[in-house]
């Protein structure tokens, strides 16, 4: 399936993208397609504690399940103010 | 009236759209972007706000529902900037209208703790020297939701 993955700030620059539409197996989790898309060797995997996620911009946590067309955001702690 | 907007905010505008006649009490609020960073000594130029605005107006919104459930009946108008913010350009602004001023007072301050907190919103100080960081507010250690706090007493 696919999904459409934002990342957002830190982790936008980290990642080198704002928006991108990811394959993922099916019946995966946020947990997985963080996995995916940041191993542990690179530099954002440092923020996973604290990133937070968004699916379809409800405020969602890692063993949350994705599904076909979801929108996954990626998010530092924010600054807003 | 809740906006993640690119174009330059206007608090009398905020304060137009939250009037009513049942409101004594109007407070507007107005964030603005400051020289002097409390996690740099160099002096900020400019400061990139960047927005997920699908779950920031989501976000706006059920601050303003709490904030009506805690401080009783009131009109609340949010508007956040996005994009490259000069010194003393408008960042942040909110208006509350309510019967009376405590609760406006009240409404107001929790509406930006909360969206400090949480608003889906990033900032990026940009320094004299070019230079530029991400900069996250303090760690939410803002107080319980005040829906609790407000339960009807007996």
């Amino acid at each position: 399936m696919r999904v459409r993955v934002l990342a957002f700030a830190r982790l936008r620059e980290l990642l080198g993208f704002g928006q991108r539409d990811v394959e993922i197996a099916a019946e995966a989790t946020v947990d997985a397609l963080w996995s995916q898309l940041v191993p542990a060797a690179v530099p954002a995997a440092a923020l996973r504690a604290s990133t937070r996620f968004a699916r379809n911009g409800t405020l969602v946590d890692g063993s949350a399940p994705l599904f076909d067309g979801d929108e996954i955001a990626l998010m530092p702690p924010v600054g807003g103010g | 009236m809740f906006a993640i907007t690119a174009e330059p905010i206007v608090l009398e505008q905020l304060v137009r759209a939250v009037r009513t006649n049942a409101c004594g009490a109007v407070v507007a609020f107005a964030g603005v972007v400051r020289e002097t960073s409390p996690d740099d000594p160099r002096s900020v130029r400019r400061i990139f706000y960047e927005a997920y605005p699908a779950l920031a107006l989501t976000q706006m919104r059920e601050i303003a529902a709490a904030a009506q459930a805690a401080f009783g009946p009131l009109e609340i108008a949010i508007a956040h900037r996005t994009g490259l913010l000069e010194l003393g350009d408008t960042s942040i602004a909110i208006a509350v209208a309510a019967p009376h001023r405590g609760p406006a007072f009240d409404a107001c301050e929790y509406a930006i703790d909360e969206i400090k907190a949480r608003l889906a919103v990033w900032k990026q100080e940009v320094f004299a020297d070019g230079d530029a960081a991400w900069r996250a507010n303090a760690a939410p250690g803002h107080p319980p939701a005040p829906a609790a706090e407000a339960a009807p007493s007996t």
